[in-house]
């Protein structure tokens, strides 16, 4: 569906040039649904409008939708669907024409176009809502009007850029349910941009990992994980003193690297913690060293992208 | 591009259809040349019966086509902010992202701007009549013409400016700060001929003086004249001009 190589893009600014997108590569094959994820400013979006056609790139060439996207750029507009990160519609406009109006842009005719908006009007929650103005919706319900409109034209592939940024808790899951509904029910192709890790986590089959206008990982959310070093163990010691006597055992676990003690708490990666803790809980024991609480964690995104590229996504997120 | 004319209609029914519901602005637009009109019309009957130097024509055949290009490049001008809130919405992008020809872009939102301004300019022209306006049909339709083109040309220009700048701020002062010396210096109020010399070369350079003379020859009854051929060639440039400015820009990648 989506096939770039090297795609790059510098600006032109007074501070002189900015190079938002270097020699991104990126592979998208049908049905999938593929991931951007990083930090704000990471080259996400400038990626995404490349490839929607918005913007042309100053280097690197792509296939997006089986169209050249230098060469070609309508039929690949004819074929995709674009959901910005702002919205898409004007409040003193209706949610129902506003449909149908983007529809016929793309060759429908007006009684196709309506059909079509009220049946994805009741496939994503919008029943009721066509002669409403897009100022007297919900946040939720007018980026789901957003989704919509998108669809209008059936396109086999379809970007999302941020689609629940901004949103509450309940309408963010709501929104997953859709977006999986839209490979699940209509095997379309989803490109999404996302800065948030249980986003990427729970709707990605592939995920790219993007900092500074490069992708710097990919793969699906279990392979990234995989490659960082293993599962954190931590140890909350009842008396701080037996501090560096729980370190020593830690440290003679297989695969462990160096723990680390701080303040009653000492931790160390291992390979696989859940098999280590029956062994570590004994020899704990035998040395009387008394433990409050332990915890294995699994790692995480944000552990991926920490390892990667030395920084938190949460921090770059600040 | 097969698709201009199907795109520039879905376009123009759309911005139709949007600026119907909020028809205010037309009577807002009408406002000010109306002003004009009642307050300060009946004061050149006067000038005009005892200055010489004046084109032909009474004070009302002088006056109304100065009114008229007024409302042809304010009316429009002030179309680039409707653009600007369109573009925060994210509808331009949504078009852009769309098939649709980049020129029908802004084809359908200058022909609906032109619609309204025909709307205003027989409104106007009518509103003089009480007043004392009489003018051949023939030369009224052919300056009404003459605004929907002007119309149609400032128009342009004011979107492709609205979607340079993409801020309100930004527009404002640039249309005030040209809008008022190239009034002043199209004749609009008190003919260009009643300028001394110096005066009347830098009006000159101004298409727009023109355009308000062709206008003014019409209203005479005067078609086939240099004047009126001149005004003709003048709005035809700033067609061309607005509308190569406007087709650029919402071509460009960040419009």
């Amino acid at each position: 569906m989506i096939h770039a190589q090297g795609l790059s893009r510098t600006y032109q600014t007074r501070t002189g040039a900015v190079e938002a997108v270097r020699g991104v590569d990126l592979d998208v094959e049908a049905g999938e649904i593929v991931g951007f994820l990083g930090p704000n400013g990471a080259g996400k979006t400038t990626t995404l409008r490349m490839l929607t056609t918005l913007i042309e790139p100053t280097a690197g060439a792509a296939t997006v939708a089986g169209h050249d996207l230098l060469r070609d750029p309508v039929g690949v507009r004819r074929n995709i669907g674009y959901v910005a990160q702002g919205g898409v519609t004007l409040d003193i406009a209706r949610a129902g024409e506003e449909c149908v109006d983007q529809a016929r842009l793309y060759g429908m005719s007006p009684a196709a176009a309506r059909a079509r908006g009220q049946e994805l009007f009741a496939q994503l929650d919008l029943d009721g809502l066509w002669d409403r103005n897009c100022n007297s919706l919900s946040g939720g319900q007018r980026r789901r009007l957003d989704i919509v409109i998108g669809l209008m034209h059936t396109p086999p592939l379809i970007f999302l850029d941020e689609p629940t940024t901004g949103l509450d808790p309940q309408s963010r899951a709501n929104l997953w349910e859709h977006i999986l509904r839209l490979r699940g029910d209509l095997g379309s192709t989803v490109f999404l941009t996302t800065h948030y890790l249980d986003e990427a986590d729970y709707l990605c089959d592939r995920l790219l990992v993007i900092d500074n206008g490069r992708i710097v990982a990919a793969g699906t959310p279990e392979e990234l994980k995989a490659q960082v070093s293993g599962d954190a163990v931590l140890l909350t010691l009842a008396d701080p003193d037996q501090g560096a006597d729980a370190a020593a055992v830690l440290a003679g676990l297989d695969g462990a690297d160096t723990p680390v003690a701080d303040a009653g708490q000492v931790s160390a990666h291992v390979p696989n913690g859940g098999a280590a803790l029956p062994g570590l809980l004994r020899q704990l024991d035998g040395k009387n060293i008394e433990l409050a609480a332990v915890e294995v964690r699994r790692p995480t995104l944000d552990d991926v992208f920490l390892s990667l590229t030395g920084r938190s996504l949460r921090d770059g997120d600040a | 591009m097969t698709t201009f004319l199907r795109d520039t209609w879905i376009i123009f029914n759309r911005s139709m259809r949007l600026s119907l519901r909020n028809p205010i602005w037309v009577v807002l637009g009408l406002i000010q040349p109306i002003l004009y009109l009642a307050l300060f019309g009946p004061l050149l009957k006067q000038v005009v019966s005892s200055t010489p130097g004046l084109p032909p024509g009474d004070a009302w055949q002088i006056f109304v086509p100065g009114l008229l290009v007024q409302l042809g490049i304010f009316g429009a001008a002030f179309v680039g902010f409707g653009l600007i809130s369109e573009y925060r919405a994210g509808v331009i992008e949504r078009q852009r992202v769309s098939p649709a020809s980049r020129i029908a872009l802004l084809a359908g939102r200058v022909l609906r701007d032109v619609v309204v301004l025909l709307v205003q300019a027989v409104l106007l022209t009518l509103t003089a009549i009480p007043f004392g306006l009489r003018a051949p049909v023939g030369g009224v339709v052919l300056a009404v013409v003459v605004v929907a083109g002007l119309g149609a040309a400032f128009a342009s220009l004011s979107y492709a400016a609205a979607l340079r700048l993409k801020s309100e701020d930004a527009l404002a002062p640039l249309f005030n700060g040209l809008a008022v010396p190239v009034l002043l210096l199209s004749g609009i109020l008190l003919p260009m001929s009643l300028a001394p010399l110096w005066l009347r070369r830098v009006a000159d350079v101004n298409p727009l003086k023109h355009v308000v003379d062709g206008i003014r020859a019409f209203f005479a009854g005067d078609i086939t004249s240099s004047a009126g051929f001149w005004g003709l060639a003048c709005t035809v440039g700033l067609i061309a001009v607005g509308g190569w400015f406007g087709t650029m820009t919402f071509r460009r990648e960040s419009a």
